[in-house]
């Protein structure tokens, strides 16, 4: 192996030579380990992964991409970046995807946060690119670089419009010296960022040619299908081995314990077999005796019932300003109101499932995962193995959410293959992906305002409880963390004087887990609908009344240096989008406009549902979403993106419902735990304001604004409010 | 033994009768378009169609299909390009992973009936759930389909 250099920690842009006639170009990134070293090999001749553009000869362009996709369009749009800084021709454009590795950087696809963080060095690595192209070619033609243009794949003399293509300046580009300072382009030179750009990978999704974790298929595997204590950290005591060896197709019955640790599979009872029918068969005969464990008490409508009582009494204080004993002492109108939201599941169309191959020294896996460098960190401490030895393939994603941000079920197949010996696919059924999940939490708010004669809010009191996530990484977690609170409490951006935010006790008795958009869905609902029903008890129109109850235009302080919290563009998205709706056309009977605007992931974003209720019966029918978040890269993925919130937000607005009895969950696979369907699926507006300013989060963001929307919309079309979800459970669906 | 005629080519299958014929196609035949969703034909992503009608392929025993003809995403993508095409135009996938269910079912629609109602769509298409929500994308490349046909 090649000589290894220690770089330090300043970002620069290495030329690492020649390797197989291409050009080859590294940058550094803050690794998510928080390593400052880079490894690169000095003599050219080391295939160094660490490679983020690969140029060859016929000009084919392999960029690759260090972040997940599931459908969030990430692999196009943050190559596209690259090409679009390198003046490159799309259509030579492939990606290849990165394997799960610190020296790519952080690695993590979730927080909607991958262009955010790295569009900027994706963009670096384009301009280095082309800054080294457009020398070779002032070299080879004896001109100065200021004479040249970089132009769709070419170079050009700008003197007598003489050009050269790229890959035929690959050999001279790759013996220069990478330059250390870039000059980005302008906004208005942009051939891909800000269009509407095609995803890289649709021609395979339309073919049925992409290949998830679920469809890998490595030489001689077998397949395995694990049943798990239906009730949190239980274990097995019995099961009937020998009966279900009998079972054509399977091979072997193999019990394993539970790792304890955070994304530790929970252990239980795997089936081993040729193929996967086999192995569901195999788990689906099995009898066995459990010791469930202190879990088993959970009842989950028990337990929303003690969290309720918890935000009606003094709980933890988070935040207080002012006064708002004074204020509700003073008031001339009281609001108070309760908000019930249940756990959820995400229940992804493909199935948390991993493919491993572990061998003496070295593990290979094969798996969709939003966090492979986790993945890599979990499996190489439970093999006991040097992370070098450590290969974490990241395959196409059907659907994350964050699930497959929990690397347990990838750990799991590492666990069986190293007892089998051989190469397994372990893959769960929808049963187990409902029911041995990491939910997001069940929560209970409560809401108290005071308005004075004018209709003013002088008093805001926000009570909030649910299971925390941090209970997932350590012991004796009672209340939210700071961060989830941070999820639309404490940083509510709303101007009143008198304001306090307490947190109620709430202890987890299954895994909790983020969920797209995380706390935001249940802060967003009830603050969203209470200031619905401030404005209602003020006699005030919904949208100015919100528009007064902002304040002036100001920043809202907050932890986060680089991006500002910045009101004039909460209104801005809020006044947009009631606009688009026609918010204030006169609509038919039955009908109603709902509004709702929140701040998530550095985003902005404001919705406008218009909804009929007839004879008890709710139609959605129009969704018109304004989205601002900053430059818009790929202005698609973006509309998509909203368009998808919307129907995630819809789909839990209306059905979704995890319940918990005796510690085991109650629901088992979309009969029970329902999915919004096409023929409920209403039309979509969706905007993207036009901005200079940094891009920031779009998967999360379009989530947390729909179910509150919806819930005032029914308010305006009906008069009748609800406060809890699902709306099935009302009859309204 | 059973025969299996899938996209126009013959597999002999050895196999349980009653394994569906969903995981024959991907496990035993190597056909991977066609996935696993929920195994309990509720949410269309094994959509194959069985002598041209569409069934779920995960409710659908390898006994049943014996002999029939089954066509998977793999065989549509040579049958009606302009369907693909349009899913293509408009962008209509994020995932992908329903998207095979989901184009068989539009397939299977539009053979039968060249000019569905918005209605007739829905209840066509009802049956493959989106969890990326593509909704809106999938009705618009159908009727996007249906004009260019």
């Amino acid at each position: 192996m090649s000589t290894i250099k220690n770089i330090s920690r300043r970002k620069f842009i290495k030329n690492v030579g020649l390797v197989s006639g291409g050009l080859i170009l590294a940058y550094h990134l803050p690794s998510c380990t928080g390593e400052s070293e880079i490894r690169l090999a000095d003599d050219g001749t080391y295939f160094n992964p660490n490679l983020f553009v690969q140029l060859k000869k016929n000009g084919e362009l392999v960029l690759l991409s260090s972040r997940s996709e599931m459908g969030q369009g990430i692999r196009t749009s943050l190559t596209s970046a690259i090409a679009d800084e390198m003046e490159a021709d799309w259509k030579y454009v492939s990606v290849k995807q990165a394997t799960g590795d610190a020296i790519f950087g952080d690695q993590n696809t979730d927080g909607s946060r991958s262009i955010r963080t790295i569009l900027e060095p994706m963009r670096k690595m384009g301009a280095i690119a082309k800054a080294m192209l457009i020398t070779a070619a002032a070299n080879k033609w004896q001109v100065s670089e200021s004479e040249c243009a970089a132009e769709n794949h070419y170079i050009i003399n700008k003197t007598n419009n003489e050009k050269v293509f790229y890959g035929n300046l690959v050999e001279d580009a790759s013996k220069l010296e990478a330059p250390k300072d870039v000059v980005l382009k302008d906004k208005k030179n942009f051939n891909y960022i800000g269009k509407e750009l095609k995803s890289i990978d649709v021609h395979d999704f339309v073919t049925g040619n992409a290949k998830y974790g679920i469809d890998i298929r490595q030489p001689n595997m077998k397949f395995a299908c694990i049943a798990r204590c239906p009730v949190t950290f239980g274990t097995a005591k019995s099961f009937n081995k020998d009966e279900v060896l009998k079972i054509n197709g399977v091979i072997d019955v193999i019990e394993f314990n539970r790792i304890e640790r955070p994304f530790g599979p929970l252990g239980g009872i795997a089936v081993i077999a040729e193929n996967t029918w086999a192995a569901i068969k195999g788990k689906e005969a099995l009898n066995i005796e459990w010791d469930y464990g202190k879990n088993k008490s959970y009842n989950s409508e028990a337990y929303l019932e003690e969290i309720t009582a918890n935000v009606h009494k003094k709980g933890k204080e988070i935040k207080n300003e002012g006064s708002v004993n004074n204020a509700f002492k003073n008031a001339e109108t009281l609001v108070e109101s309760t908000y019930i939201l249940p756990h959820l599941v995400h229940a992804p169309m493909e199935v948390p499932n991993a493919t491993a191959n572990v061998l003496e020294g070295s593990c290979e896996v094969w798996a969709p995962t939003q966090t492979p460098q986790t993945a890599r960190i979990e499996i190489a401490g439970f093999l006991k193995l040097d992370i070098e030895k450590v290969t974490v393939n990241v395959t196409f994603l059907g659907g994350g959410f964050g699930r497959k941000s929990k690397p347990d079920y990838i750990v799991e197949a590492v666990v069986l293959s190293k007892a089998i010996k051989n190469p397994v696919q372990v893959v769960w059924t929808r049963e187990d992906d409902i029911q041995n999940s990491y939910y997001h939490a069940v929560s209970a708010q409560y809401l108290k305002g005071s308005l004075n004669k004018d209709g003013k809010v002088t008093g805001w009191l926000h009570r909030t409880a649910f299971p925390s996530i941090a209970s997932t990484f350590a012991p004796n977690i009672t209340h939210g963390a700071g961060f989830e609170l941070g999820l639309g409490v404490t940083n509510l951006p709303y101007d009143i004087e008198n304001m306090r935010c307490e947190s109620g006790k709430a202890i987890a008795h299954v895994r909790i887990g983020w969920l797209r958009s995380v706390c935001n869905i249940f802060h967003g609902f009830s603050i969203n609908v209470f200031v619905d029903e401030l404005a209602a008890k003020a006699n005030k129109d919904a949208l100015e009344f919100r528009l007064n109850l902002f304040g002036k235009n100001r920043i809202i302080p907050s932890a986060e240096s680089e991006h500002k919290y910045d009101i004039a563009r909460l209104k801005n998205v809020l006044v947009k989008a009631a606009k688009n709706a026609n918010y204030s056309k006169k609509l038919p009977k039955d009908h109603g406009i709902g509004l709702a605007v929140h701040y998530s992931f550095l985003s902005y974003v404001a919705t406008a549902v218009e909804v009929s209720v007839i004879e008890n019966k709710l139609k959605v029918h129009k969704i018109t979403t304004v989205i601002d978040c900053g430059l818009a890269v790929n202005k698609n993925s973006i509309k998509a993106q909203m368009e998808g919130a919307g129907i995630f937000g819809m789909s839990l607005a209306y059905y979704g419902k995890i319940t918990a009895k005796d510690g085991a969950i109650q629901q088992s696979n979309y009969h029970d735990y329902p999915m919004l369907r096409i023929n409920e699926a209403p039309e979509f507006d969706i905007e993207i304001v036009e901005s200079n300013e940094k891009s920031t989060g779009v998967g999360e963001p379009g989530v947390p604004v729909i179910a509150p929307a919806i819930i005032n919309a029914i308010f305006n079309a009906t008069g009748k409010r609800y406060y809890s979800l699902p709306l099935s459970d009302h009859g309204l669906v | 033994m059973i025969s299996l005629k899938i996209n126009n080519k013959e597999y002999s299958i050895e196999a349980d009768e009653n394994m569906p014929l969903l995981w024959a196609i991907r496990d035993l035949v190597g056909l991977t378009g066609t996935k696993f969703g929920c195994g309990k034909g509720l949410c269309g992503s094994c959509t194959v169609l069985l002598n041209e009608k569409p069934v779920r392929s995960c409710q659908t025993t390898i006994s049943t299909a014996n002999g029939k003809e089954i066509t998977t995403i793999e065989g549509i993508s040579e049958e009606n390009k302009n369907l693909q095409d349009s899913w293509e135009a408009l962008n209509v996938p994020q995932c992908g992973y329903c998207q095979s269910g989901q184009i068989v079912s539009a397939y299977a629609l539009i053979k039968t009936n060249p000019n569905p109602s918005n209605d007739e769509i829905d209840k066509a298409m009802a049956g493959n759930i989106c969890r990326c929500g593509t909704y809106d994308r999938i009705r618009k490349a159908i009727h996007k389909t249906l004009e260019n046909q």
